[in-house]
């Protein structure tokens, strides 16, 4: 397996769960409820705590002695390597909460599979992450129902924001180069077996808030190939690497 | 007072001079109750205001073990004001009617928190003069008289005086740093340092609840006498860190054994106390956006939960 490959898919791994933790983060303190501003930040932990696991490993993979902070902090928009889905705004909560299941629902049969990945390292960290992950579908599918099934605004604020993030989910089980590779060396699962399961869960889920999952839906692709990230990354970065760009090269 | 009210009232000065605690289904005076609302309200306010500074830097955190540190520390302080206000229900009033009080300005919550966090150093001075000042007050409070506050305050302890720590290696860290490091800890120190021997409140001749609270052993300790514990524990740690207190007043008193220090800007206090900090009104502004905007959510929440609920019972219904 060439190495740059197995790098590059672990900073996909690795980048995923550090923007969209990022994005929770933001929440911290404004939620709309206290409980769920605990749920959030909760969840941001685990995200941010398997992004360090992740970007360490790949870290080590590359060999060049970058760190995990030498890695989130130092890379620009065209090297960082998350799906597009995990860099779009928070929103409203509706918006945040149907990212955030649209991003589970792949995360969990990925990260369910990864248990078996023929790297042993890689499965250690899927054995501790998936359990997070599963605690994370539960919480965002059930908020799925809670507010689609909820009142007549919640119900047409879920269906809006299905409609601006649905165009997202495709590059989740895209298969690109790097898949191809990870799956013939058995680091990774074969994408198109986990769209079937992923394509069934977001279908029963969406159905059972009550709300429709768009058609004919163009899908927009580019954040994990780091072709073309969207406007958003650039200042989700601004403000995560700002210290380390202002003082550069100190411990903190 | 009619002599039941009046045996009342001495049968439950004797349970509190006798150091029981007093529980939610116990009588108690009615200025007793207010009292603990006041003050465990204002406790639960200020866990959820002084969330707002620290978040101001969970976005910019300078390494990913900082940034899941903070969110931790805040997702905590989040977890408090669910117990205080926990505590405060048991005393017969609603997180709903706590926080309406809140948004209307006619509740309080420390001032501390409407001054602003401007570098990454002010979250290690928060948490270790902030967190620091709040402890020496919630350590007398574990054995406050009223039941739920002083258990609420002995899980809060436990976590305070880990975040106490966690902001001064935070500290810590940059005094070992460079210079510009250095710079931005003093700047700090600088900024955060009055304000927070304000936390204390008034000094205790300017203080209007102290004596009564101190008689239903609400408090055990007086303003000036915490204030002083803490200038004690705090000017060592200073020290250590290579950094200056910013009061040319400050020197220790070997006939005393305290630190004697300069006198605070009461003037500063009691304006920001009327609302008149630098940042009341956007702290203000940013809970009442969170609350307003999350109000659909809440709704559909209920909404929900009582459609499962007639759900349930129609099938319940069907099989019978």
């Amino acid at each position: 397996m060439p190495h740059s490959a197995f790098f590059e898919y672990l900073l996909r791994l690795g980048d995923n769960a550090l923007i969209l933790g990022h994005r929770l983060s933001e929440w911290c303190g404004h939620g709309p409820i206290l409980e769920q501003d605990i749920a959030m930040t909760n969840i941001a932990l685990d995200q941010v705590g398997q992004a360090r696991s992740l970007l360490q490993y790949a870290g080590q993979v590359e060999g060049k002695g970058r760190t995990e902070d030498q890695l989130a902090y130092l890379r620009d928009v065209g090297d960082y390597r998350n799906v597009l889905l995990v860099e779009q705004p928070n929103g409203d909560f509706a918006h945040t909460i149907t990212r955030q299941f649209l991003f589970d629902a792949f995360n969990y049969f990925q990260f369910e599979a990864l248990k078996q990945s023929s790297d042993e390292h890689l499965r250690a960290i899927a054995a501790k992450s998936f359990k997070e992950i599963a605690y994370h579908l539960r919480y965002s599918s059930e908020w799925m129902i809670r507010l689609g099934d909820g009142t007549e605004e919640s119900h047409q604020r879920m269906q809006a924001a299905l409609e601006d993030l649905w165009m997202f989910s495709g590059e989740l089980t895209e298969v690109t180069e790097v898949d191809e590779l990870m799956l013939e060396t058995g680091v990774a699962p074969d994408l198109r077996s986990i769209k079937k399961l992923y394509d069934e869960k977001v279908a029963a889920i969406v159905q059972e808030a009550t709300l429709v999952l768009p058609a004919d839906t163009w899908m927009q692709s580019g954040g994990k190939t780091g072709q073309m990230h969207s406007e958003h990354l650039g200042f989700i970065l601004a403000e995560l690497q700002f210290v380390q760009r202002a003082y550069p090269g100190m411990e903190w | 007072m009619d002599p039941k009210q009046k045996a009342l009232a001495e049968q439950f000065q004797a349970r509190i001079d006798a150091d029981e605690k007093i529980e939610p289904k116990d009588w108690m005076p009615d200025a007793y109750r207010k009292t603990l609302i006041r003050q465990i309200s204002q406790h639960a306010h200020s866990e959820v205001v002084g969330m707002l500074p620290e978040g101001n830097w969970v976005t910019r955190a300078p390494s990913l073990r900082r940034k899941v540190a903070l969110l931790a520390k805040i997702q905590d302080e989040a977890g408090h004001g669910l117990y205080l206000y926990g505590a405060a229900e048991t005393l017969g009033i609603d997180r709903e009617e706590l926080l309406e009080e809140l948004h209307t300005g006619k509740a309080k919550y420390s001032s501390i928190f409407n001054y602003p966090s401007l570098s990454w150093a002010d979250m290690g001075a928060i948490g270790w003069l902030v967190d620091g000042a709040a402890i020496m007050n919630q350590v007398m409070l574990t054995r406050t008289s009223y039941g739920p506050y002083a258990r609420a305050m002995v899980r809060i302890c436990k976590e305070e005086s880990f975040h106490q720590r966690q902001g001064y290696e935070i500290l810590l860290t940059l005094c070992r740093g460079t210079e510009a490091q250095k710079q931005m800890a003093q700047d700090s120190l600088n900024r955060w340092w009055w304000p927070s021997l304000m936390m204390f409140g008034p000094s205790d001749e300017a203080s209007t609840h102290t004596q009564q609270s101190m008689d239903w052993r609400i408090k055990r300790k007086t303003n000036d006498e915490l204030r002083q514990q803490f200038v004690d524990a705090t000017v060592p740690q200073a020290d250590f860190l290579g950094l200056t207190v910013p009061d040319p007043d400050l020197k220790w008193n070997e006939a005393r054994g305290h630190y004697d220090f300069g006198e605070i800007d009461w003037a500063e206090f009691w304006n920001v106390v009327k609302g008149n900090g630098p940042c009341n009104r956007q702290r203000m502004q940013a809970r009442i956006k969170a609350h307003e905007e999350g109000a659909w959510v809440r709704e559909a929440a209920m909404a929900y939960a009582e459609k499962r609920q007639k759900r349930q019972e129609e099938r319940k219904a069907a099989v019978a």
